[in-house]
């Protein structure tokens, strides 16, 4: 039978196609082999320093960070899964989306909301001593500055991911194998432990590790407790020691966790998809509930819905009502102008991007061009901090490189030409988010069948104007969600913005990390309300797909 | 005679696999052709090597009497002239019917393009349906849609992909009598693709058996039922059984079932062995007859039965009675052979 090769006879052009979209991708990949040339890099001094002294702390804390989030993400998000898809209860309807809210709450900002709140001079603590007449030391309050506080805030914030993937699993079990279990003498919950759970296992996993890739990202929560990790780790040891050698040896480490994640998560969602019993969809099995039960499961969903979007959204909103007049000022408008400028024009070169690969991929057919998107799309997984690291290392070589030349042939010193800029920043946004637009673009592509194509073909039309009449009618969705997605990732990403902006440049996160940093949490509330409120729009996009896609309910 | 597609010796390779082995074949103008085969046999890739989507590796494919596809020539599917109807149908989601059908029609005048639309709505029974989307059509409308599109731009050549192969077995072949009705109402030439016998002789003038990448026999869906040139295309085409046989006199050839007389070719010698193709009308069941066979098997078929019959020494034949001869499996009933068409192969080993 006939490929369903697309084949055209006529461009010429294709020929230089496939060398460019393998270049884009070796480009893209620079900064992840950099750091991992690091591996095998000899050790100096502060190396054998940081190995002596910080090294065990930043493993043993990372593991346990690591483990407390599993944990949290794990119950929060598998519970309301649960709940949500196969029980009925009052409020079903309204829990299935709005426990999406906390995506849209980034880590940093969570955490000195939660600080503002519960600290010694917070308004709980102060209220509780108003109250008992206690003094300091009198009585115990959790402390929220510290292991356990950070892993209570990035829990509620990334419980999503297990949660959305794990619904996604249950829902698509057949109501036949639930239903078997009963008739074979399991009860609820022995049918969810031993049928529905080993099921959605593979899903849950890969959300799991999504959930720790965001884990080992954050840098904004570990920082501002202070807690030594890997990413704050780097950026003592680049910033406070000065040595780009260790900090990008310390990246090269974190790296190796942040790979067996992405192989976990792959094998994983493949191997989901071989747990997919079936195409039927009948209706779900819901369990009922009812008095007390409903009430269990409406708490249950209530909770990280309350302490992971309502509750820092409220305190947000207080502190913004109190200071947005001083706050919003001529330098806000900036603040604001130079986020947009960013963002917009990251995600509009992130969507071409990704156009001119997927496209590429789709004509050309070549495993080749296949093998270079997966590796592009590594990029997600890897920490912000790990890229800016990878990035100013080979641009501050080249810019030397070039100087040297130039001044010794010219007598021109063209200076730190690419480190220091702009371009720098948005190379960077780049191998971090270009995944997320090519995942979204290529959604929109596969819903084009080749024999479109070639049906406008017979009907008489060029290939530019199949282009504009079929394709980008039909890709015209996936190309805006992929715009939006990447500019809110770049508005809330954090440490790569640290380190790579230009001298006096700043964003909205990086003003609202910087003012929390300086204990002005109520002035830094403006720009956080701000990232937040935009970061809902994806969610809401998020929200909405998910509940037109469900067949048959 | 003119012809409206040529198609000479063509040759399509896929990387080192020879798909296409030197294929030939005409059709005239406002004929209908099909291209039959079983799945795999390089038929789909026929059609996309005359729609330009396959380069010719040899030969040659003339249009219109124009040279499209050559060793070293591949004329662009777009400016071919042809229409095509896809398996799948490949409507454009986003567009709505009337929309779907003027996609080709760009660059007539407006006045002339509504009027041609309007009158492919007529024609395919699709007045109502201008403004609807395609995901609001069932699957024959979506069909018709396809239809109305590929021909809107009066193509010299209209190609159909198993234009039939997600509709229902009963819709088939009313559609495709509906289907041929608007092609000759137009005077179309079309060529379709199938593996469905019935659908191409509902619809086709003239079909090509295909087998592994050649074309076995050429002719009417007639003569292929009767007058099958080989082993293919007599197992490939309707039902019946291969009997041996000796040849008898230089008209007639002797089996256990008695003498059938026919056409031989010159060459036979007296005495020499064969085999014949025996199809179930070819047996009758008469209980006058001294020949008997024991019911092994038999399937209700509405009008008639079908009865899959064992005969003394071993050999088995089917029989086409009509319904109400109602038989036990086991039972022992008469049968004689009434053969228009006598067909005979080399005997096999």
């Amino acid at each position: 039978m006939a490929k369903s090769k697309i084949r055209s006879p006529v461009s010429r052009l294709e020929g230089l196609w496939q060398p460019s979209i393998l270049l884009t991708a070796l480009v893209f990949s620079i900064p992840v082999l950099t750091i991992a040339s690091f591996l095998l890099h000899p050790s100096g001094d502060i190396w054998q320093h940081l190995v002596d002294t910080v090294l065990a702390d930043y493993l043993l804390n990372s593991v346990l960070l690591m483990t407390g989030v599993g944990l949290g993400t794990f119950s929060m998000g598998v519970t309301c899964a649960w709940l949500t898809s196969l029980c009925q209860f009052p409020g079903k309807k309204f829990f299935i989306w709005t426990l999406l809210l906390p995506l849209a709450m980034p880590a940093y900002i969570i955490a000195y909301t939660y600080t503002g709140m519960f600290d010694f001079a917070g308004p709980v603590q102060t209220q509780i001593r108003d109250w008992t007449g206690w003094e300091y030391g009198d009585y115990f309050f959790p402390e929220i500055r510290s292991l356990g506080g950070a892993i209570a805030m990035l829990s509620l914030v990334l419980y999503p991911y297990v949660y959305l993937l794990a619904r996604a699993a249950f829902i698509e079990q057949s109501i036949c194998v639930i239903e078997v279990s009963r008739t074979l003498g399991c009860s609820v919950w022995a049918s969810f432990y031993r049928v529905a759970l080993p099921l959605a296992r593979p899903a849950i996993v890969a959300g799991l590790s999504l959930a720790l890739m965001e884990t080992l990202a954050d840098y904004g929560t570990v920082s501002y407790f202070g807690i030594g990790v890997f990413t704050t780790g780097i950026f003592r040891t680049w910033f406070g020691l000065g040595d780009s050698a260790a900090a990008a040896k310390l990246a090269a480490i974190l790296l190796l966790f942040v790979f067996s994640l992405v192989v976990i998560e792959r094998w994983s969602r493949q191997r989901a998809q071989y747990h997919h019993t079936t195409n039927r969809y009948s209706q779900l099995p819901v369990y009922r509930l009812t008095g007390a039960r409903a009430l269990i499961a409406c708490v249950a969903c209530a909770l990280p819905l309350i302490f992971g979007f309502i509750l820092p959204a409220f305190q947000l909103s207080l502190w913004a009502i109190d200071t947005y007049a001083v706050m919003i000022d001529s330098s806000f408008f900036k603040l604001v102008l130079h986020t947009i400028l960013l963002g917009v024009s990251t995600a509009l070169l992130a969507v071409l991007l990704a156009l001119f690969m997927v496209y590429g991929r789709r004509v050309l057919a070549s495993k080749l061009v296949y093998a270079s998107i997966r590796v592009v799309a590594i990029g997600y997984a890897v920490p912000g901090t790990i890229i800016a690291v990878g990035v100013i290392i080979p641009l501050t070589w080249f810019d030397n490189t070039l100087d040297s030349y130039m001044r010794e042939h010219f007598d021109v010193s063209t200076g730190l030409l690419l480190s220091g800029s702009l371009f720098a920043l948005m190379f960077a946004y780049l191998v971090r988010f270009l995944a997320v637009s090519i995942q979204s673009v290529e959604s929109g592509l596969v819903k084009i069948k080749p024999s479109m194509d070639e049906a406008a073909r017979s009907l008489g039309r060029k290939s530019a104007d199949i282009l504009f009449n079929v394709h980008l009618p039909l890709m015209k969705g996936s190309v805006l969600t992929a715009l939006l997605i990447v500019f809110v990732d770049v508005m809330k990403e954090l440490p790569a913005t640290l380190i790579l902006r230009p001298f006096n440049f700043n964003t909205l996160a990086v003003r609202a990390f910087e003012l929390a940093s300086d204990e002005r949490l109520a002035d830094s509330s403006t720009a956080a309300l701000m990232i937040v409120v935009v970061g809902l729009l994806p969610v809401i996009l998020l929200s909405k797909s998910i509940a037109s896609s469900r067949a048959g309910s | 005679m003119t012809f409206q597609l040529e198609v000479e010796n063509l040759v399509v390779r896929y990387d080192d696999y020879q798909v296409l082995n030197q294929i030939s074949f005409a059709l005239e103008s406002a004929k209908i052709g099909c291209i039959l085969g079983p799945s795999g046999c390089g038929k789909t890739t026929v059609l996309r090597a005359i729609a330009g989507f396959e380069p010719a590796f040899g030969g040659r494919i003339l249009i219109d009497q124009i040279e499209v596809s050559s060793s070293h020539y591949c004329m662009a599917t777009e400016r071919r002239n042809i229409g095509m109807i896809f398996q799948d149908f490949a409507l454009f989601p986003h567009l709505t019917v009337a929309d779907n059908i003027r996609f080709g029609l760009k660059s007539w005048p407006a006045k002339e393009r509504q009027e041609r639309v309007q009158e492919l709505l007529a024609m395919t029974g699709m007045l109502a349906y201008g403004q609807a989307y395609p995901h609001q059509l069932s699957g024959g409308q979506q069909q018709r849609v396809a239809l109305a599109r590929a021909m809107a731009p009066r193509p010299g050549l209209l190609l159909m992909d198993e234009p039939f192969s997600s509709m229902d077995v009963d819709l088939r072949e009313q559609l495709a009598r509906e289907v041929r009705d608007i092609l000759k109402q137009e005077n179309i030439t079309a060529i379709l693709v199938t593996h469905d016998q019935h659908e191409a002789f509902a619809l086709a003038d003239e079909i090509c058996v295909m087998n592994e990448g050649r074309i076995e026999q050429r002719d009417s869906g007639y003569n292929l039922y009767h007058q099958p040139v080989n082993r293919f295309v007599a197992d490939f085409i309707g039902q019946g059984v291969i009997i041996p046989a000796t040849i008898e006199s230089r008209n007639s050839v002797r089996t256990e079932l008695g003498s059938i007389e026919g056409k031989l070719p010159p060459q036979r010698e007296k005495g020499a062995l064969v085999d014949v193709l025996i199809r179930p009308d070819d047996v009758i069941h008469d209980d006058d007859s001294s020949e008997t066979a024991i019911v092994v098997d038999k399937s209700f078929r509405g009008a008639d039965f079908l009865y899959f019959l064992r005969m003394d020494s071993g050999i088995e034949v089917m029989c086409l009675a009509p319904s109400h001869h109602n038989h036990k499996i086991n039972e022992r009933i008469g049968i004689r052979l009434d053969v228009d068409h006598l067909v005979i192969f080399d005997r096999s080993n």
